[in-house]
């Protein structure tokens, strides 16, 4: 009962929320990328929210769909801070809470440069049955989902992950490069390594006079391709699993977004295809509503 | 991502009761970390208002490099570019900076002489680069024309247009 009670609590707290702050929504530009990162990071004092669905194929073993939710958060103008809820349903199967993720992303530079680094700093808790494949890393690879969801959960991982995101803008194109290095803390297990590239640009460059829902320089649109590289044993290509995905994001006036990529495995070890789509929607002056609850100062 | 090879090496004989053990504690860490980043990113900003001693606010245009500086709008004469420059405002700008740029508690009066005299130049820079440390973030993430579209709906502006109670600007300058 008082568990109950906690849940609605919270339900209702974060309803208090992000009433007030629906009337403070802005546009975002946002990236079109759903694995990859560029380096620019939220907006201080704005929250945003987000919702993803991953429709996976499976050989040997049931198709699935994971989803998670997304708090991103401007800290500042060079931390922002995230938080992931993950679950996932397999086909025949369980539908499950997989667990959460604690994310950070530093500007390391003032200034912009002709390749802007950003530290990327992942805490997660996350159970083996977690498909949300947000990274590839390691030897990931397709055999690992089609352990049945009932067996996976029992498993519960505690993985710190490191990324070094690189990213430079030009002429409207984005181009980004994350490498990564991940920890599974529960075990001995090894260091593990992937990486994430991506590209984009707006479908137009100069801005419309006119408020529009199909301008083009509300779309942005491009690529990204991620996979494994291996452990500290075993760097390399053997046994991993990459993937090849176009992106598109549609950044809606009415402070909207919604992503869309279809994404292909490129060898045996991939699952064969990858369906992605989110939406999600920025809240601007979010802290300074928190902060304003909490007694602070009104803006 | 999967860390385990669980059809391959099933290791299952941890307790539940410690996991969840440790998982609350990791989550009640989690959301204690989350709180001390909202009063961080708040007590950034009080900080970031008060600004360094004798620093002007728009200290930052002089920062720009000549070559910056000297750029010139190549849209400048565009009979759109102020349109869509204030459209561009108002989606990205006008949080911080005021709808009609007159400032506000998070960033200067875009209406002050400093930025009026300013060149293009020193605007597209500023807009490009951020004043990261002081709260602006970087907006390079605008297409180049639409930064020089914001410059020119910027260069537009008249302080005969702003609201009459506009708020004393202590910060730096958002786009």
């Amino acid at each position: 009962m008082a568990r109950r009670f906690s849940s609605r609590g919270l339900l209702f707290s974060l309803i208090g929320l992000l009433l007030p702050a629906s009337a403070l929504t802005c546009m975002a530009q946002e990236s079109p990328y759903i694995v990859t990162y560029d380096h620019y990071l939220e907006e201080p004092g704005n929250l945003e929210v987000e919702y993803f669905s991953t429709f996976g194929t499976q050989r040997a073993g049931n198709d699935f769909h994971a989803f998670w939710a997304e708090f991103e958060y401007g800290a500042t103008a060079w931390w922002t801070t995230e938080v992931y809820l993950d679950g996932q349903t397999t086909f025949g199967d369980s539908t499950l809470f997989t667990g959460f993720r604690w994310e950070n992303r530093l500007r390391l530079l003032q200034r912009e440069h002709f390749i802007n680094p950003v530290l990327y700093l992942e805490y997660e808790q996350i159970s083996a049955a977690d498909k949300m494949l947000k990274e590839v890393e390691g030897h990931d690879v397709e055999s690992d989902y089609a352990v049945p969801s009932a067996l996976a959960r029992k498993e519960h991982n505690h993985e710190l992950e490191f990324k070094l995101l690189l990213s430079k803008t030009f002429a409207g194109w984005n181009v980004a490069l994350n490498p990564l290095a991940a920890k599974n803390l529960t075990g001995g297990n090894p260091w593990e390594f992937g990486y994430a590239i991506g590209a984009s640009r707006p479908l137009g460059l100069k801005a419309s006079a006119n408020r529009c829902n199909f301008c083009p320089e509300n779309f942005i649109a491009g690529v990204e391709m991620y996979g494994g590289l291996g452990d500290r044993h075993s760097f390399g290509l053997h046994d991993t699993s990459h993937y090849l995905a176009p992106v598109v994001a549609w950044n809606l006036p009415s402070d909207w977004i919604l992503r869309l990529s279809p994404g292909f495995g490129l060898n045996d070890n991939s699952h064969s295809f990858v369906l992605r789509w989110g939406v999600s929607r920025e809240f601007s002056g979010f802290g300074a509503i928190v902060s304003r609850l909490f007694g602070g100062q009104k803006q | 991502m999967k860390p385990q090879k669980i059809a391959t090496r099933p290791r299952l004989k941890t307790s539940a009761v410690n996991h969840r053990r440790s998982g609350i504690v990791v989550t009640m860490a989690v959301a204690i970390a989350i709180s001390l980043s909202v009063c961080y990113a708040q007590a950034q900003k009080e900080k970031s208002r008060s600004g360094k001693k004798g620093e002007s606010v728009y200290a930052e245009l002089a920062k720009a490099p000549k070559k910056a500086r000297d750029r010139q709008n190549p849209l400048q004469h565009d009979p759109e570019a102020v349109a869509a420059g204030a459209k561009l405002f108002a989606q990205h700008c006008a949080e911080c900076h005021g709808e009609m740029a007159e400032g506000g508690r998070k960033a200067p009066s875009l209406l002050a002489n400093e930025v009026r005299q300013a060149s293009p130049g020193s605007l597209f820079w500023i807009l490009t680069n951020g004043v990261v440390r002081r709260g602006m973030p970087v907006w390079s993430k605008l297409p180049e024309p639409q930064r020089w579209q914001l410059v020119t709906y910027i260069k537009s502006l008249s302080p005969s247009a702003a609201k009459p109670q506009a708020p004393p600007a202590r910060t730096e300058p958002n786009p």
